[in-house]
């Protein structure tokens, strides 16, 4: 009972990364502490938040997606020109992309394969998809759903409610359903939860159509802060939801995910790109400030867990 | 037969180089004859790249699961931002241009092995955040970089003995010798050691930290230079030159025949892997299918290889 307190810290430090990255921005911008200051500041963190929990529940069971960042362009590229014309269709066409995230789990399931190599293959094939949907940037997004990302919830900004809304409902599905537990179980020991009569096949298709589902999600909400979209719009969005999971405290092994973590994680990643502008540093130093802050988080974690390991070990 | 083969390992790597024969006789098909020859030189050049930072890579991957360089891309960029800057088109220069994309090279491995082993974190997210600050490193040097490549250095890419690159044969005694380094020295029997069984390799009396440390360096540097050779080959830098590397680098290897898992090296693989990945695009093309056709295409073969291939072995 003694080292709860250190549990405590580990799990807060993304909450605690988020907090000090606003207050720096709060400092440096006062007048970025307002509806309409934290509305322009998170803005774009809706989508990304949505890519973090697709790579999370992919981590769930031990794998990593390197195909998400072409997913969610697809799914842009789809909103824009299908979905805004023929509805039907683009619905399918988004049903029958999720379909096939569960297929290529299974893929990985059956046959045994590197996730890496295939979600590598996967996200040549969703650019390539892209590219054919939409060969020049452009399209338009269709109005509610540009309405939708555009609502102005009274108190409290629409980012944030909906990082709290996904956050909560991922941390009950994961963590509070016995489902969830099958889930991350799958990727802390497979084996026992074969023997305990689950099938592997089913699992994997499940977190990776949740994934695939996140991915969608991600896809429409961007397309609607967008309003338009071009077959390299979410070519980031791969490295970024690992950062963001990964800062979240999700890790590779022994199915240790967290989704409330996951949704900070991502929170910080959108922050950390506008941190910059603030400062009036140079933005080629963007993507530095994000490894840099994540490596900044993980190396608090190492330290943790060296002095937690030295006293309970 | 199927046995034999096995036990020798031909069979890991034949795959590559049936997939590269194929896509070179449809190539041929398409193009009725014509370009055969040029289109195997062009493909025996390009490779020559992809078989770099691969071999890099492959060493990575061959010291167990979860070890992959994912820096891999924004090395080559700043590698070849440094190269380019160092040489500033003189001729003189190159030699020590090369050395110092082969130095940077160093840094940003030994910066991966830092993170790694203090963090204690999976290689992946280790190379993946280091990939950041390289990445921004390499965009905000190579920014307005318009250095043309010295005149030797273009040409040395370009020059053939006997329909063959030169920069092919010159890669053929480097894989040679990193096939010696792998089979013959305590470092390269270290790596497939720790690949097999850390744990065993460590009671072993095997220096795994220091393995390790050269590993992730080796694949680093190699990027490195890879940058500068691509960057005289392709008259400069550009920011998002690195960028094809990933896929290529972890393709290469997989189709090339080492497993995922591990403890497992084949250099000769590299060549067919490279060549069928460089050749596959030269039939899409040949075959005038738009880019998108050609990314999902290349997409749907890697998965194909890969299942194909079969993937690692149950248990453990």
């Amino acid at each position: 009972m003694t080292i709860d307190w250190r549990e405590l810290v580990r799990a807060s430090l993304p909450a605690l990364a988020l907090a000090a990255l606003l207050a720096a921005i709060f400092w440096l911008q006062p007048r970025a502490m307002s509806y309409q200051g934290l509305n322009l500041l998170l803005n774009l963190s809706i989508p990304i938040v949505f890519a973090t929990l697709a790579q999370m529940f992919v981590l769930t069971v031990g794998d990593l997606d390197l195909g998400i960042g072409g997913f969610v362009t697809f799914v842009a590229c789809v909103t824009v020109t299908w979905l805004a014309e023929a509805p039907l269709v683009g619905v399918l066409v988004l049903l029958a992309a999720i379909g096939l995230y569960a297929a290529v789990g299974a893929l990985i399931e059956l046959r045994n394969l590197p996730a890496i190599v295939v979600t590598l293959g996967m996200s040549f094939v969703w650019f390539g998809l892209a590219v054919i949907v939409l060969p020049s940037p452009g399209g338009r997004t269709s109005e509610w759903l540009i309405a939708a990302v555009r609502l102005r919830p009274p108190g409290i900004p629409l980012a944030i409610l909906a990082a709290v809304v996904i956050g909560v409902l991922g941390h009950l599905l994961l963590m509070r359903t016995s489902f969830g537990v099958v889930l991350r179980g799958a990727g802390g020991n497979p084996r026992a939860i074969t023997r305990a009569g689950w099938s592997m096949l089913q699992i994997r298709m499940t977190l990776y159509a949740l994934a695939g589902l996140m991915g969608v999600m991600a896809g429409l909400t961007l397309a609607g802060i967008t309003t338009s979209a071009d077959a390299n719009i979410a070519l980031r969005y791969t490295l970024l939801s690992i950062a963001g999971a990964i800062l979240g405290g999700s890790q590779f092994t022994g199915g240790r995910v967290s989704p409330i973590g996951a949704v900070l994680g991502a929170l910080v990643m959108t922050l950390a790109a506008s941190f910059l502008a603030f400062l009036r540093l140079n933005p080629d130093w963007q993507i530095g400030v994000q490894g840099a802050i994540l490596i900044l988080v993980l190396a608090l974690r190492a330290l943790l867990d060296r002095v937690a390991g030295g006293a309970s070990r | 037969m199927t046995a034999r083969l096995a036990r020798t390992g031909i069979r890991d790597w034949l795959f590559a180089y049936v997939g590269a024969v194929g896509v070179w006789l449809v190539t041929v098909m398409l193009a009725e004859g014509f370009g055969a020859m040029q289109t195997l030189t062009a493909g025996l050049g390009f490779a020559v790249f992809y078989v770099l930072v691969a071999t890099g890579q492959m060493f990575v991957i061959a010291t167990g699961p979860g070890n992959i360089d994912l820096s891999i891309p924004a090395t080559v960029t700043l590698g070849a931002g440094v190269a380019m800057s160092v040489m500033a088109g003189s001729d003189a220069m190159i030699v020590p241009g090369l050395l110092a994309a082969i130095a940077t090279g160093t840094l940003v491995g030994s910066f991966n092995y830092a993170l790694i082993r203090t963090l204690r974190i999976p290689p992946i997210i280790a190379t993946l955040s280091s990939s950041f600050i390289v990445q921004s490193t390499a965009i905000w040097y190579g920014r307005g970089l318009s250095i043309k490549p010295p005149e030797a250095l273009q040409s040395f890419t370009f020059a053939r003995i006997l329909d063959v690159p030169v920069m092919t044969l010159a890669a053929l005694v480097f894989t040679l010798a990193m096939a010696v380094v792998l089979r013959r020295t305590v470092y390269g029997r270290s790596v497939l050691a720790i690949g097999q069984n850390p744990k065993a390799a460590r009671l072993a009396g095997v220096d795994v930290e220091r393995t390790r440390w050269i590993t992730y360096t080796l694949s680093a540097a190699l990027a490195g230079f890879t940058g500068a050779l691509f960057a005289g080959f392709s008259g400069g830098v550009s920011l998002d030159m690195g960028s094809q590397f990933l896929l290529a680098s972890i393709a290469v290897v997989v189709i090339g025949g080492t497993s995922v898992a591990g403890g497992k090296a084949n250099l000769p693989g590299l060549w067919g892997a490279a060549l069928f990945l460089f050749l596959l695009v030269t039939m899409l093309n040949a075959a005038g299918v738009g880019s998108g056709v050609r990314q999902l295409l290349t997409g749907i073969l890697i998965i194909a290889v890969i299942t194909a291939a079969g993937g690692e072995k149950r248990g453990r």
